[in-house]
């Protein structure tokens, strides 16, 4: 089952590499990371988002709380929340018609253009990892050239009132 | 929901301009600044070996050699074991320094030995100066990156006005919570540039440890629970030495009249000759102590992490019994076997809270006739198969050595063992009275740490004797550290087990490999005896039984460095044994 821990980490250097190589030396996966400053400069938020059973969730957190310059962990999975990932993709349109094709699954996923030339476009896209998945894959007959992806954001939301999905899906 | 919430770390470099306050006071050498902040931290051994990257520290250790004693070991390997020997024989943060690149490369295996036994170092390495840290410099290796899944914590100080914190907060960590090593890597730069010395500790570490034992309802689950068990089990480990929490251990298990079984790192934590204690349990431990845990309803677990040497066969080891697992170490707990009662917490605290709640029960707590089944059971088995060992005419039994040992020490000596058969039956046949009367490396195995920790231990316990049990194989490995204890006129006693085998793997080898004896024989090996006296220790040797206990008193009445070579049957097993991945309720008995 896919999880997303957010860990506060120290902003220095070597403090983001303990923590992968502790993924890695205990065997835990990570199948996205990203890392951003908080309010504080001095502390940085890591996303990371993982595959495992409970238990392995357990072991992440307790063993991530080990470490001296980490000052929070939480499974955000456990709560309500929200998850964004963006995705700029680089797709070739060759005739008319290809644009067309792109531009109304443009429209359909809320998807921007933010390049183009008479041969190619790059789109960008932010949504839940499903959501970037499903893009990609609509888009995939009309020759995606390149994709590069941002990795998981989350943050709890802000009530438990606000957590059905139609909720999140009218303001995503 | 899953929260875990730090109350630690505000980072260093939260104090906004440290530069300015430190110009205020007088500026010294980041050299200097260390090895005030090592004084002022407690610190008064050194165990190190010098060399480019550390040349201004050991400047700055002649100056302060009055107020730190420095011990120039031979190896660095050698150097970070005798500094966890010293931590490990009491309870203080041990230090060993050395240099940059192989210096620190050589450290490692000390440092990684400290880290699985949760021992508290502060080992300093030399660095590269920073301009060329990166460029495949001189002696340059990435030590905080090769040392990083190994420490607790580490640094690399790259600004000269960080340097007294991360000291004075190496130490916090090194022995706070669970303890650990921890690694200060100096460039060569900063320890020659100039700062302000402060000499005032600030706190920015506090180890993160939820305060279940405070949780009163907690504990009266777990008393509870273990009163209402049938066939209740403690099974105790380095936690309770660590932890201090012997006494504690001992008033609970008393009130309660409960068995008890010491994992390896927790021998000694608990009297080996307490009518409760059903020795060590594991891999070689005894059949009593494995049948009971196989058998319990309740293993009420303190400071141990159910290790693969412990479980054996993890669905079969005490498949019938519910847990309680109390250990400062959130991690451990869950990580191996799902506990029904988690208690978060030193074992100390948490034996304290169930002492108080036991004797506020009154009287009806103990209720003894409520285990005479359990016990009857446990003394069948005790009877059945006692450990054992017959002795020769014509060849010393490993196992005579230890109990020999034993008599002539009166049962007071701290052991300091190697890794390998010798360590086995040391556990098996050394009754231990105390904690950190047993010292080894249990985590890691590593072979080459008994004689220089042993060197250390004795450095920290003057007033002590230390002996060392080594195999021929581990000897050979660090027996270089010999010089240091002659040229410290440290009374470092070394028994060497010679079996002329690596005899551990050929063991294995008999029993699991059909006797194929791929390079294990040791037979072609140096004369300890003249080896010693090379060095300028006394060498004895025993070969027979009946110079056996001679031997012993004479080399542990010496004055100075003894080594005893004492040969023992070539190919005695240690058992029981419990074969890897086997539940441990199968022991091979002989």
């Amino acid at each position: 089952m896919r999880h997303t821990i957010s860990i506060i980490v120290a902003n220095q250097p070597g403090e983001l590499s303990r923590i992968v190589g502790l993924f890695s030396a205990r065997g835990f996966n990570i199948e996205t990371i990203s890392v951003g400053r908080t309010l504080e400069p001095n502390w940085s938020k890591a996303t990371i988002v993982t595959n495992g059973d409970e238990r392995t969730v357990d072991q992440i957190i307790k063993q991530c709380s080990r470490l001296a310059r980490v000052r929070e962990v939480k499974a955000v999975t456990d709560l309500p929340h929200i998850e964004r990932e963006m995705a700029l993709i680089d797709v070739s349109v060759r005739a008319g018609d290809e644009r067309q094709e792109v531009m109304s699954l443009v429209n359909i996923f809320r998807a921007k253009v933010v390049d183009i030339s008479h041969d190619k476009m790059i789109l960008e896209l932010s949504g839940t990892m499903d959501k970037v998945d499903t893009f990609i894959e609509m888009l995939e007959p009309l020759s995606v050239n390149e994709v590069t992806r941002s990795g998981c954001v989350a943050i709890n939301r802000l009530s438990r009132l606000m957590s059905d999905t139609k909720t999140e899906a009218a303001m995503a | 929901m899953v929260l875990i919430m730090l109350e630690a770390v505000s980072a260093l470099h939260i104090v906004e301009d440290p530069h300015a306050e430190r110009l205020e006071a007088m500026p010294v050498r980041g050299a200097e600044i260390l090895i005030r902040a090592l004084i002022d931290n407690g610190v008064d051994t050194i165990f190190g070996l010098p060399g480019g990257a550390v040349l201004h520290i050991y400047d700055e250790l002649w100056r302060f050699r009055d107020s730190i004693t420095h011990y120039l070991v031979r190896h660095e390997q050698g150097g970070v074991h005798a500094a966890e020997g010293y931590a490990r024989a009491t309870g203080k943060v041990g230090v060993a320094l050395v240099t940059s690149g192989p210096g620190a490369t050589n450290a490692v295996t000390g440092i990684a030995t400290a880290y699985m036994d949760s021992i508290p170092l502060v080992v300093i390495t030399g660095q590269v100066p920073t301009p060329v840290i990166g460029t495949d410099a001189f002696q340059e290796v990435d030590t905080f990156g090769v040392t990083l899944p190994i420490v607790k914590h580490s640094y690399l100080v790259r600004n000269i006005a960080d340097l007294e914190d991360v000291v004075n907060e190496a130490f916090q960590i090194a022995r706070s919570g669970k303890p650990g090593p921890v690694v200060i890597d100096i460039p060569k730069d900063v320890g020659a540039q100039f700062c302000g010395y402060r000499n005032e500790k600030i706190s920015f570490f506090t180890d993160m440890v939820e305060e279940t034992p405070r949780d009163d309802e907690r504990l009266g689950l777990v008393v509870e629970k273990i009163l209402n068990a049938k066939k209740p089990v403690f099974y105790v480990g380095g936690g309770i030495v660590t932890g201090n929490a012997s006494d504690a251990l001992l008033r609970v298990v008393e009130l309660l009249g409960v068995p008890v079984t010491p994992t390896l790192m927790g021998l000694g934590g608990f009297p080996t000759a307490h009518p409760q204690c059903l020795g060590m349990l594991g891999m070689h431990g005894t059949f009593t102590a494995n049948m009971a845990v196989a058998e319990s309803d309740l293993l009420v677990a303190i400071g141990v992490r159910f290790d693969d040497r412990v479980t054996g066969k993890l669905a079969e080891f005490a498949p019938d019994a519910d847990v309680i697992h109390i250990d400062i170490d959130a991690s451990n707990i869950g990580k191996i076997r799902k506990a029904q009662i988690p208690v978060v917490s030193d074992a100390r605290t948490a034996l304290e809270g169930i002492d108080k709640k036991l004797r506020s029960l009154g009287a009806d707590y103990r209720g003894p006739d409520r285990l005479i089944g359990w016990w009857t059971s446990i003394r069948e088995w005790q009877r059945a198969v006692p450990l054992y060992c017959e002795y020769s005419e014509h060849e010393i039994k490993p196992q005579q050595v230890i109990e020999t040992l034993h008599e002539v020490t009166n049962g007071d000596a701290v052991i300091v063992s190697d890794v390998g058969q010798h360590q086995m039956w040391a556990a098996q046949f050394y009754p231990f009275k105390r904690s950190r009367q047993w010292i080894n490396s249990g985590g890691l195995g590593t072979m080459g740490f008994g004689l220089p920790a042993a060197l250390g231990a004795q450095i920290a316990l003057p007033g002590a004797k230390v002996v060392a049990i080594v195999g021929d194989g581990g000897f050979q490995m660090t027996n270089q550290e010999i010089i240091t204890a002659i040229q410290y006129k440290v009374p470092l006693k070394v028994l060497i087990m010679n079996n002329g085998y690596l005899g551990m793997v050929r063991q294995w080898q008999e029993m699991f490999y059909d006797r194929a004896y791929s390079e294990v024989d040791l037979s072609i090996s140096p004369d300890f005896v003249k080896l010693a006296e090379a060095y300028g220790a006394q060498g004895l040797r025993a070969t027979k039984p009946s110079e056996l206990r001679a031997t012993l008193m004479e080399g542990l009445d010496h004055d100075g460095v003894t080594i005893m070579d004492i040969v023992v049957s070539k190919e005695e097993n240690v058992f029981p044994i419990v074969p890897v991945g086997g539940a441990s309720r199968n022991m091979i008995l002989k």
